[in-house]
């Protein structure tokens, strides 16, 4: 060493840390999503894989596009915005024309995510906002479900994938309802067993609970998902089905069909879950599922809808910032008693 | 009676840094040569600069008195080697400003026996003795926090001390100064822990000790004189468990109020090495003119602990001590809290801790996310706060909003917030920042 010696970088404490960093909480998002895209393109084949490919490539583009023309450096690398992509691309029925899932992936990006200000400021979940505009413009090609399963799948696409933009779509005979649709329009049960395994039709990734389940459950052990969130919506939709069968059988179906049924499990693991959306203490994020859960219940019994997660998650979306500033953490040393 | 060894639930939060002691754990203290030139700066404590009584050119005994206390926030300062006053002069200290030390030149063919003083005696001496004994000894806490100690252990006038706690929890990663002096001087802490008794009028004296020092924590409370009404516990290991509040919460479930201090819930807290020097100092009327220190971290081929003489230049320590040429951050204290240093000519203090260095860079490789309100911070903040949001109002300038709605002044820069956050927002820094404006403002007005 010389008598200057080295040069030396300076820093305020602390001058370790954990190692966490935002694109790996990311990538591992990403990483739990996979196996649940994976088997949205076993059960619907083609369209699924279409449908997914272009949500995300609509996405990417966007907030890539967008970062350039504000002349910002492009975040697509942080991989939220392939959450994004993957989410929004779940949550479509398979035969959705494409030029309809690139529109919806265009206007989530832009209007949920980049105008708010991009990652970390977005009020509500992006891959929401663009479902509920698709849900809103074209709400007969929203609720057009195709069966699971079809022995053509990977070899044939559904007519109404190609539909040019703005034509009129037209469906095939190989149609079929959700389980949600089955049991409000004609008082028809799916069994449990069917829906826990993804045997039904809906969403492309909103069919298989128990995949779901495993990413959440990935996610959450690697404290990168907040437990509590999808713990109080199914508890409390749970609570409210059961009172309600309890009540009247014939009109409300049983909890473990309004768990496992529909967007519930998709919704209340991947998206409530959204951090930059979500309220930060655990006693906010319990009460904000709880009200996911409550609003659920409501869309679902009375609502004209026989779905209503994404509606319940954007409106708490809402409520959240409002949670946080009344539920802050008790700091310590002022009022214990 | 106290059960002598018991195991405590800890605090909550909190973070799990890695602990890296394995280096210097089990390595005896040393004693440090004496450098060719030593510097003993007057402000060494939080408080006033001692006043010097020696003059330039003066020969001076290893021990003796070089300058005595200012007023009350004021402790004495001792020579650390036999020798002889070189100059009274500006100095650089650890912030980079100058400040006045007395530079003093040991002889090398000394025997550098230490100079003893008027003892205090244990069984005679009042608690107020006991107190002036300590200031006169230059005692400030060892710890890092450099506070005079007879200040900290004065009972205010409207309380009564019950419990007197020994932290020995040292949870900084890297250092082991407090492990070396457990387990090396547990006589002086003993004697030690009477002195401190008697001057708080406490009943009784709890040690703490963190579980990854079980041994340690063994070999106390089988050492515990049978006379002597203390305990031995063992706290989890996590960080910061050695914060005073976080100890007391842990030990005695007792949470001191925002903005107050241990004695309003009848506790005085003492460092374990402060602790050790007071009974290893006291019962020959002597002053802290060295102490213990680690010098350790990746950056350092002679890892080790060592008897350091107060005054020796960071520079001389270092060589001694083998530094790699690749060395790219020296700390001051451990990763957690302490204090990069932007150059090597400052002395050692009786505040400091360790040195730790580091050798790989990190400038490039922080790239600054957006908060994502992933609320990792909020669960590792010992105090509750809110360091997500106290970021983001820090960002927009609402330095008042910082701390009149979120308690920003509890805030003792831990550090656990920006250590686990995933966006890599300095946000110790920022909380820094924002109390200098607040305190600048509250100045003003």
């Amino acid at each position: 060493m010389n008598r200057r010696g080295p040069t030396l970088e300076i820093h305020t404490s602390p001058h370790i840390s954990s190692g966490a960093s935002v694109d790996v909480i990311m990538r591992n998002v990403v990483y739990a999503l996979l196996p649940v895209a994976a088997f949205a393109v076993y059960s619907f084949g083609l369209a699924a894989a279409l449908t997914l490919g272009v949500a995300l490539l609509s996405c990417l583009a966007t907030e890539h596009l967008l970062c350039r023309l504000a002349a910002a450096p492009s975040t697509v690398s942080d991989w939220s915005v392939a959450i994004t992509g993957l989410l929004y691309g779940l949550t479509l029925p398979p035969a959705l024309p494409l030029w309809m899932v690139a529109c919806g992936g265009f206007i989530g990006v832009a209007m949920g995510k980049c105008l708010f200000g991009g990652l970390g400021y977005n009020a509500f979940n992006p891959a929401l906002v663009g479902r509920a505009f698709l849900q809103a413009a074209f709400p007969v090609a929203l609720t057009n479900w195709t069966q699971p399963l079809a022995p053509d799948r990977f070899v044939a696409v559904p007519a109404s994938t190609f539909t040019p933009p703005f034509a009129t779509p037209v469906y095939d005979g190989a149609s079929g309802a959700t389980p949600l649709a089955l049991f409000k329009f004609e008082g028809q049960l799916t069994e449990t067993g069917d829906l826990l395994l993804g045997l039904t039709g809906g969403s492309s990734g909103e069919t298989c609970a128990l995949l779901i389940l495993v990413g959440g459950i990935y996610l959450a052990a690697r404290n990168m998902l907040n437990w509590r969130i999808p713990a109080a919506i199914l508890g409390s939709v749970a609570l409210f089905g059961w009172v309600a069968h309890a009540l009247s059988p014939q009109h409300y179906p049983p909890a473990e069909f309004m768990l496992f049924s529909g967007g519930l499990m998709l919704g209340a693991v991947f998206m409530a879950t959204d951090m930059v959306a979500s309220p930060i203490t655990h006693a906010g994020c319990v009460i904000y599922g709880a009200l996911i859960g409550a609003l659920v219940t409501v869309i679902r019994f009375w609502g004209g809808m026989p779905e209503g997660v994404m509606y319940a998650i954007l409106l708490a979306n809402a409520v959240s910032p409002h949670i946080d500033g009344v539920l802050q953490p008790r700091v310590f040393g002022t009022g214990r008693a | 009676m106290l059960s002598v060894l018991r195991h405590q639930p800890g605090f909550a939060h909190g973070v799990h840094p890695p602990e890296a002691k394995e280096d210097t754990r089990d390595l005896r203290i040393k004693q440090f040569p004496f450098a060719p030139v030593m510097i003993v700066p007057l402000l060494q404590h939080t408080g006033r600069p001692a006043l010097p009584v020696v003059r330039e050119a003066q020969e001076v005994m290893r021990g003796q008195l070089l300058a005595e206390p200012d007023g009350d926030m004021s402790v004495a300062m001792h020579a650390p080697a036999t020798g002889v006053i070189q100059r009274i002069a500006l100095a650089p200290g650890v912030s980079g400003r100058m400040a006045p030390a007395i530079f003093l030149q040991p002889f090398p063919g000394s025997s550098q026996e230490v100079a003893e003083g008027i003892p205090c005696e244990l069984h005679s001496a009042t608690p107020e003795e006991i107190l002036q004994a300590i200031q006169n000894a230059g005692i400030v806490g060892l710890g890092g926090a450099a506070f005079p100690t007879h200040v900290k252990l004065r009972v205010p006038a409207d309380r009564t001390i019950d419990t007197l706690i020994v932290n020995g929890v040292e949870c900084e990663p890297y250092l082991t100064t407090d492990h070396r002096v457990m387990v090396e001087q547990q006589g002086d802490i003993f004697t030690g822990i009477r002195y401190l008794l008697k001057a708080t009028g406490a009943g009784r004296a709890m040690i703490a000790v963190e579980g990854n020092k079980r041994e340690v924590a063994n070999s106390l409370a089988a050492a515990l004189p049978a006379d002597l009404p203390a305990s031995v516990h063992v706290v989890p290991v996590k960080y910061p468990q050695g914060a005073e509040k976080m100890l007391i919460r842990a030990l005695l479930d007792r949470e001191v109020p925002s903005g107050g201090l241990p004695s309003d819930v009848d506790v005085v807290t003492v460092n374990v090495a402060t602790c050790a020097e007071i009974g290893r100092l006291l019962p020959h009327g002597r002053g802290i003119q060295e102490r213990v220190i680690t010098i350790g971290g990746p950056g350092i081929r002679k890892k080790g602990n060592y008897r350091i003489p107060i005054g020796t230049p960071l520079r001389f320590a270092l060589e001694y001590a083998s530094m790699d040429e690749r060395v790219s951050r020296v700390f001051l204290g451990g990763p957690m809290m302490g204090q990069a240093l932007s150059s090597l000519d400052i002395p050692i203090t009786k505040g400091t801790s360790g040195f730790i260095a580091f050798t790989e860079t990190r400038t490039a490789a922080r790239h600054e996310f957006p908060c994502i309100h992933c609320a990792y911070c909020v669960d590792a903040c010992p105090l509750f706060l809110n360091p997500s949001q106290l970021g983001q109002l820090a960002k927009a300038g609402q330095y008042e909003r910082m701390a009149d709605e979120y308690h920003l002044l509890d805030c003792f820069e831990c550090g656990s917030c920006s250590y686990v956050c995933p966006a890599h927002i300095p946000l110790v820094q920022r909380f820094r920042a924002a109390k200098a404006q607040i305190r600048k403002r509250r100045a003003a007005s």
